[in-house]
């Protein structure tokens, strides 16, 4: 516990999130958010369904600009930057922030491909082997797939996929890896995997991930945020709000909010 | 405990259905119908080409070497290469034309359109494939050729291949731009966030990801395009000319296939004649084409599809 009570004086935060919310159109998906994300730290996003955690999550690298209607308020700063600033770009952003989506999504090419793609697009193609060579080994893949390299991807299994779909993230060299419910869709065996890789990583990287899975918030987090929906006096709308976020250890033992801790317990959710 | 018996009555077979079998024969004849109707019309061109083949003034030898079709002359020649080529022809110009148009076309829709443009553009293109064709074949001559053609190259005819392969062209925009559009929309979106998430632009995604994503269905556009344009018969009868000699010369007429089976079918040639008889050898020389195209193109789509899930 100790241990932890100083990292957290010491280290520095990559995000500052402030009175953040975000909408679509006339409805409101999570608003009311401040906090600050640890560097170096995995931090964990929990809560039912629906509280727009997923949504907020893919406001940390401008993914929701790509959906039409969809409005930020507030600020979100990355290492002192504002990310929603008007002269700040995008593409440029999602550069230094990665992202792994809830299902597998390799593209429909060779397993090298699927990792050199993300290198040519960031100018990133001096030594393009030993990046191949070394992302897939960060992704703990490297052994199954190197006698494979020109295999297509598609012909992996799921937990393999998502592996080379978290190699490609990191080959280009983000800081920040973003993971919405990244074991979803795949069995025990390779969520496992998954989470060993995660520990590995966040040596190196800052995570955030979106998780429906207690057990793995709780096995694999750092720090926790658990969300929760409300629902408008009149019934009709339900938005996202943040209801307590700390350190795990604190969390999953004597959380401060009473909602947390049914939640937690499996009494709502 | 209920009586076995008593329940096996109540199972068993007692009424008919008779709507079931009626609807039933319905349905299965209308499925057939079209195989019947298909194996009639190839029956049909066969007996009649036959009979053409079997005039010893045509040769098989004459029929691809030849390169005159002249079947009303005194001294009639049946080089089918004639139409062909210039069947051919016209068919590169339009793809030249719509394969580009229709597939920017696309990746635009899908890709970079916003709703509401997308809302806009759709419904137009889907104007431009309900213009009748003859509608084409007078825009062709009356406006391409006058206002495009003759004034930026001189010296071209007032029936030549160029205006009626635009016109085709243009023709066939919606045809390979549609069916492009359903290939780009059918790749999973879970695609196009990986490689922006990736920090590629929308120019790179749509470039190296979605397009060879969505390559069988494009191709597949491209093959019906072509086939289309091969088949079109009233833009270049209207604008295409009947030039019956060999040439490949794109400032004057042509003769396509499908004009030449006009002009015979329109003209005053008698019932049973070889000029007539001729009309058939052309129907299945177009028929022959369209379908490997169209059997192509299946074939394309099959092969190079991606499996998602």
């Amino acid at each position: 516990m100790e241990t932890k009570e100083t990292v957290q004086v010491n280290s520095e935060s990559v995000f500052n999130v402030t009175d953040l919310s975000v909408s679509y159109g006339d409805f409101v998906a999570i608003k009311n958010v401040n906090m600050d994300i640890t560097k170096n730290k995995i931090t964990a996003f929990i809560g039912p369904s629906g509280c727009g955690k997923s949504t907020l999550i893919r406001s940390f690298n401008r993914m929701n600009d790509l959906i039409l209607g969809a409005k930020v308020n507030g600020t979100i700063t990355y290492q002192g930057v504002d990310l929603y600033d008007k002269m700040v770009d995008p593409v440029q952003v999602r550069r230094r922030i990665g992202m792994v989506f809830q299902k597998p999504n390799p593209f429909p090419k060779t397993i090298k491909e699927n990792i050199t793609f993300g290198l040519k697009v960031n100018n990133m193609t001096d030594n393009m082997d030993d990046r191949v060579e070394k992302a897939l080994t960060q992704a703990a893949l490297w052994d199954e797939v190197k006698d494979d390299l020109d295999k297509n991807a598609l012909e992996l299994s799921g937990g393999q996929q998502q592996r080379l779909c978290i190699a490609r993230t990191i080959a280009v060299e983000p800081d920040t890896i973003l993971m919405d419910e990244p074991c979803s869709a795949l069995d025990p065996v390779a969520t496992k995997k998954i989470e060993d890789l995660m520990q590995e990583l966040v040596k190196e990287f800052s995570i955030l991930i979106v998780t429906h899975n207690m057990q793995q918030a709780s096995r694999s987090s750092d720090y926790c945020a658990f969300f929760t929906t409300k629902t408008s006096d009149d019934g009709k709308r339900r938005t996202g709000e943040l209801v307590e976020f700390n350190e795990t250890s604190v969390m999953f033992t004597t959380p401060d909010k009473e909602l947390t801790e049914q939640y937690i317990s499996g009494r709502f959710g | 405990m209920e009586n076995v018996n008593d329940l096996r009555d109540q199972l068993t077979k007692t009424i008919t259905r008779p709507i079931e079998k009626i609807v039933k024969f319905f349905i299965t004849a209308s499925a057939f119908a079209a195989i019947l109707i298909s194996i009639s019309i190839i029956f049909t061109l066969l007996t009649e080409a036959i009979n053409f083949f079997q005039d010893p003034a045509v040769t098989f030898k004459g029929y691809f070497t030849a390169t005159r079709w002249t079947p009303t002359f005194q001294n009639p020649e049946y080089g089918v290469i004639v139409l062909i080529s210039s069947t051919l022809y016209i068919a590169v110009i339009a793809c030249l034309i719509s394969f580009p148009l229709g597939l920017f076309s696309a990746i635009y829709l899908s890709e970079f359109a916003t709703k509401r443009t997308r809302k806009v553009i759709k419904p137009v293109l889907e104007v431009l494939a309900g213009v009748p064709t003859v509608v084409f074949g007078y825009f062709a001559l009356n406006w391409i050729t006058p206002n495009i053609i003759q004034r930026f190259i001189p010296g071209t005819g007032v029936f030549n291949a160029l205006s009626a392969g635009i016109a085709v062209g243009i023709m066939i925009i919606p045809t390979v731009a549609s069916i492009s559009d359903d290939a780009l929309n059918a790749v999973p979106n879970s695609l196009r966030n990986g490689s922006l998430a990736l920090g590629a632009t929308r120019r790179i995604t749509s470039l190296k990801i979605m397009f060879p994503a969505a390559l069988s269905g494009i191709i597949a556009s491209f093959i019906l395009g072509f086939s289309r344009a091969i088949g079109e018969t009233m833009i270049v009868t209207i604008a295409g000319g009947q030039y019956p000699e060999l040439n490949l010369d794109p400032r004057s007429a042509m003769y396509t296939i499908t004009s030449s089976i006009v002009n015979v079918s329109l003209g005053d040639t008698p019932h049973g004649t070889t000029a007539y008889n001729a009309l058939f050898a052309l129907g299945i020389t177009l028929f022959i084409m369209t379908f490997i195209l169209n059997i192509g193109s299946d074939y394309i789509a099959r092969k190079y599809r991606k499996e998602y899930e």
